[in-house]
């Protein structure tokens, strides 16, 4: 394991396609529980969650290919200080993008955008891929990533903005006698929500590993009694 | 210039806001270093020194940008600055504290990629604190952090002997603790003049 994950319990890497990988199978926030900060602190509502999976996506598709271009030229010792600084202009990048486009987002992802040089996912992402691999796939793994981190934050957001505020992208849904939930909006929502798409995501994963054995039981069964 | 008072800025910072409870920064450390109370207040202790230290240098960095004109270079230098303070932490505890520094490992690296400590400096930017209000938002700040990290840290001990559903273990418990803790340091909303 990458000795920089600032999560402990990070699971192993399998690269087998590094587009879906990033998408599904190793999503960076269900599966592998990295890059807490914006994931509770953005998704208050689905414009800025999904802004801020773009802005990361933006990143780590910049800094995976710039990382993966330079490997083979930097020393191992200094590798991770050039990695920060790498991300680090990527992420300055950004910050005059995002203020370029939408003064009104940039307003509302406020102090996050910068943060975004501190978010684990990207300097995993650097350290266990792209320092490793060729330019192509690291591109490609830092764009699955990014739009894995970017569906993770929209269904967050979404769960928050409809129970929080009745709305979606700002659109009323349940007409003007609804009582928003706002403690959905406030920081104790942000963790129960999300404790909430963890549990359901286990689950899931769960009752369709069961499936498989099921289905592997029955096919034995099935060859037992035809030979 | 920001005429805040420097009792309101330390109340802000550790109870009102609270760094990890109700802004969410440093959050993966939070998560994942609080199972045992003995690393959780070990690594509250190193941040509080690390972030009062980048905090001070970080100020004095950001008026040297401010005078070349060089805005653009904040985010770099500091996220330098901040890299540099945990080497310098390193290697004063391994010389100092031999001890110390057995036990804490590899989590003192790990202080380089919390988000908190990159926050202090940006926010103390943001809101124009002079060289004073800075250390003391520095101080609360990283203290609000070793407070929550230490709090969840002594409610997970507890839960590691009572029966869970396994399918709720780990992550998925942690943060509905955290959810709840959250809810209570809500109320500290409305100490001091201005809640918000």
């Amino acid at each position: 394991m990458s000795e920089i994950s600032c999560h402990p319990k990070a699971g192993a890497l399998k690269t087998s396609d590094p587009f879906v990988n990033g998408l599904w199978k190793q999503n960076p926030v269900f599966v592998q529980v990295l890059g807490m900060c914006p994931t509770l602190a953005i998704t208050n509502s689905v414009r800025n969650a999904f802004a801020m999976g773009l802005a990361t996506t933006f990143v780590l598709f910049c800094s995976n290919g710039l990382i993966s271009m330079v490997r083979n030229i930097v020393p191992k010792q200094v590798r991770i200080a050039t990695y920060i600084a790498i991300i680090a202009t990527s992420v300055t990048v950004v910050d005059y993008l995002v203020k370029a486009i939408s003064i009104d987002v940039y307003k509302a992802l406020g102090a996050y955008i910068p943060l975004i040089v501190a978010n684990c996912i990207i300097l995993e992402r650097a350290e266990a891929f792209a320092g490793k691999k060729p330019v192509v796939p690291a591109m490609l793994d830092g764009f699955g990533m990014g739009l894995g981190f970017a569906f993770a934050l929209t269904c967050l957001g979404a769960v928050r903005e409809v129970l929080g505020a009745g709305t979606f992208l700002g659109i009323s849904l349940f007409g003007p006698h609804f009582e928003p939930w706002v403690l959905f909006l406030l920081p104790p929502g942000g963790f129960i929500s999300l404790a909430i798409w963890l549990l359901s995501f286990t689950l899931w994963r769960e009752r369709a590993e069961k499936r498989k054995q099921a289905s592997v039981v029955v096919a034995e069964a099935v060859g037992v009694e035809v030979h | 210039m920001n005429h805040e008072s420097l009792s309101h800025i330390f109340l802000d910072a550790f109870l009102i806001n609270n760094f990890v409870l109700c802004v969410f920064l440093g959050m993966c450390s939070f998560l994942g270093l609080s199972a045992k109370f003995s690393t959780a207040w070990r690594m509250g202790v190193s941040v509080i020194f690390v972030i009062t230290v980048s905090a001070v240098l970080s100020y004095g960095a950001n008026q040297i940008l401010v005078a070349v004109h060089a805005e653009y270079l904040r985010l770099i230098v500091y996220i330098i600055i901040i890299a540099s303070t945990v080497q310098l932490t390193e290697m004063f505890i391994k010389k100092e504290s031999p001890g110390l520094f057995r036990e804490l490992g590899v989590y003192l690296p790990l202080i380089t990629t919390n988000c908190a400590v990159l926050a202090v400096p940006l926010f103390q930017t943001s809101r124009n604190y002079n060289l004073v209000q800075s250390t003391v938002f520095a101080i609360a700040a990283s203290g609000g952090y070793c407070l929550a990290m230490v709090l969840l840290s002594l409610v997970r001990e507890r839960t590691e002997l009572s029966d869970i559903p396994s399918l709720a273990k780990g992550t998925a418990l942690t943060l509905v603790l955290a959810s709840i803790l959250s809810l209570a340091f809500m109320g500290f909303a409305g100490i001091g003049s201005s809640g918000n």
